[in-house]
């Protein structure tokens, strides 16, 4: 089973996103469940929404304490709450950021990085800084765990509809052709 | 492994509330009507789109609360018509007048509960003490594990409603966020399987406002003389037959649909996992996986436990339970909700109730947990179980453990 949390923060399309994710990863042949976090939701509150997948079912309806992986669709959220809490071993971080992998302080438990600057990918397609599905890319593109295919027919099949089907589809591509992704090597403890 | 399909169901990824939205438009259900409440706002949302696409040819009446909502319904089912609502928590209060009639009017009306923690202190989030809160009224009521189940049961719920041996209102219940947000694969049966799976409906033959046959619907009855008592109590019999009836109709209804469709779940109660098992823990609603995972790995360490899920939580499922305890040393019972006359949870009664008829006595424990919205996860279970160990061991029940106390 492999858990990721996203996280974001309200009006980016953190839970939608994971909406997207799930059609994408059933179009595959994978197991899915898709839980939202949820509470008094606001614009720009940090929010999460939890996702997880198999090759079995899953039984478990519940949020995730420790993911293999953390998307991160905002830029600042991780100022807000601690993203990293709980990740196991060697697990992987996409991150939203126009920063370079050295300003970017990571824990000991992440082995993957992929940074993607979904942001000005935004502000250019939307006008506005709507990450998901850009961020959606950048997952694909880190992870190799769902293809560009998948989440294309995914997008499809939501409820985006003409201008802004187009222009998420833009976003999707824009997403994984812009992410650099990095393997951390860590010196042996002494 | 890919999960079989049956050749002309499809597959969806939706939460809980779609998938039931899902299902009543397969159920092809005559007359709506709505008041939308948190957690369960979505679920009509969906089919009011559904009815706006055409996708469901249905009346839908947007009321203006709802004590409105269920009376509508009554009327519409009185006049014939196949009819469904969801509501929750402060809506299921103000629905409570229309909510008692129902049952004894044998209106075969269903309504999905999206369960919610009921107030005060503040809080929009799922807990089973809404429709807890109702369990004595004599509504059928089934809880849900997951969003297929869902799905299942809420097109399964007119087929039980309306056979003739039943004749009364059922209650599905989904957890509140955990269901009605969390979303999954689900496959959506065909139109054709489910018309032929429902049959003909016919929900008024016993109770009609139909001009081409006049009746008085509701009769005066009750008082200290003439026939008025007697009356009285034979709607009262005949109500609770038709609740006991609805044991053997639930498992007819759940055995066809597996044929039908492949997908087994268990009517009453399902044991999992207690070909011998020494103890046992219980659970009901959407707690079930992470439970069921917390057994698998128990039994993986060499502890001998089981797990007994309620699905029929009304009428309760005495023989069926009694007989899935039967070899068990002890019990320990999780609920969602609170009993505030027992200190204990509902179900934990319901179970030591049910026990009193078993041939010997075991020592059983309350466990409440992930009310408001809180998560119960594996770890909780882990406790649970290593909890209901040591009273299989010594026999000794404490008082009721309150599962996120502190975490």
């Amino acid at each position: 089973m492999y858990e990721i949390r996203i996280h974001g923060r309200g009006g980016q399309g953190a839970v939608l996103a994971g909406g997207i994710l799930a059609t994408a990863l059933v179009q595959e042949g994978k197991f899915v469940v898709a839980v939202p976090s949820f509470g008094f939701e606001r614009r720009g509150a940090p929010v999460a929404s939890f996702l997880r997948f198999d090759e079995r079912e899953i039984r478990q309806m519940t949020n995730i304490y420790q993911p293999d992986c953390v998307l991160c669709i905002d830029p600042t959220v991780a100022r807000a709450v601690n993203v990293f809490e709980g990740v196991k071993d060697g697990a992987v971080l996409v991150q939203t950021t126009a920063k370079p992998l050295g300003d970017i302080e990571l824990p000991p438990q992440i082995a993957t990085v992929g940074l993607c600057d979904a942001v000005s990918i935004a502000l250019d397609i939307f006008k506005r800084s709507i990450t998901n599905t850009i961020m959606l890319g950048a997952f694909a593109r880190a992870t190799g765990l769902v293809s560009l295919e998948s989440l294309q027919a995914a997008i499809q099949k939501s409820e985006f509809r003409d201008a802004g089907l187009k222009q998420n589809m833009a976003a999707l591509e824009r997403g994984y052709e812009a992410t650099e992704v990095h393997q951390i090597v860590r010196k042996a403890a002494a | 492994m890919s999960a079989i399909l049956k050749p002309k169901s499809k597959l969806v990824v939706c939460d809980g509330n779609e998938a039931a939205a899902w299902a009543v438009s397969l159920a092809n259900v005559d007359m709506v009507a709505v008041y939308p409440i948190t957690p369960q706002s979505s679920l009509v949302e969906y089919l009011a789109k559904f009815i706006a696409d055409g996708r469901l040819n249905s009346e839908i009446v947007d009321v203006e609360g709802e004590h409105s909502v269920l009376s509508v319904l009554q009327g519409a089912c009185l006049a014939g018509a196949r009819t469904y609502t969801a509501s929750c928590g402060p809506g299921l209060a103000f629905m409570f007048e229309p909510y008692l009639r129902t049952p004894g009017l044998r209106l075969p009306l269903v309504m999905t509960i999206v369960t919610r923690d009921t107030l005060t202190p503040q809080s929009v989030c799922g807990g089973h003490q809404d429709a807890m809160s109702v369990r004595e009224v004599g509504w059928v009521q089934m809880y849900c594990e997951s969003v297929q189940e869902v799905l299942d049961t809420t097109i399964m719920a007119y087929r039980i409603a309306e056979h003739r041996d039943v004749m009364l209102p059922v209650n599905i219940c989904h957890d509140g966020n955990y269901l009605s947000f969390g979303a999954a694969r689900c496959e959506l049966p065909d139109q054709d399987e489910v018309n032929e799976f429902l049959g003909e409906k016919d929900v008024n033959w016993h109770v009609a406002l139909d001009p081409q046959r006049p009746m008085a619907v509701d009769p005066l009855t009750g008082g200290a003389g003439g026939p008025g008592p007697s009356t009285f109590v034979r709607y009262r019999k005949g109500q609770c037959a038709g609740m006991q009836n609805s044991l053997k109709v639930i498992t007819e209804a759940h055995e066809e649909w597996g044929r039908r469709f492949g997908r087994h779940h268990a009517p009453l109660v399902e044991s999992y996992r207690m070909d011998g098992a020494e103890y046992a823990i219980m659970t009901i609603g959407s707690m079930t996986g992470a439970a069921k995972d917390a057994v698998d790995a128990a039994r993986a360490r060499g502890d001998k436990v089981g797990l007994v899920k309620v699905k029929t939580y009304r009428p309760f499922p005495v023989e069926a339970l009694v007989s899935a305890l039967a070899e068990v040393k002890a019990v320990g019972v999780v609920d969602r909700s609170v009993s505030f006359g027992w200190n204990c949870g509902p179900l934990y009664q319901d179970t030591i109730a049910a026990m009193y008829s078993a041939p010997r006595r075991i020592p059983a424990m309350s466990f409440i947990g992930g009310l408001a919205g809180a998560d119960l996860t594996v770890a909780h279970f882990e406790r649970v179980i290593g909890r209901t160990r040591e009273l299989a061991l010594d026999g000794h029940a404490a008082e009721t453990v309150w599962l996120n106390e502190k975490d």
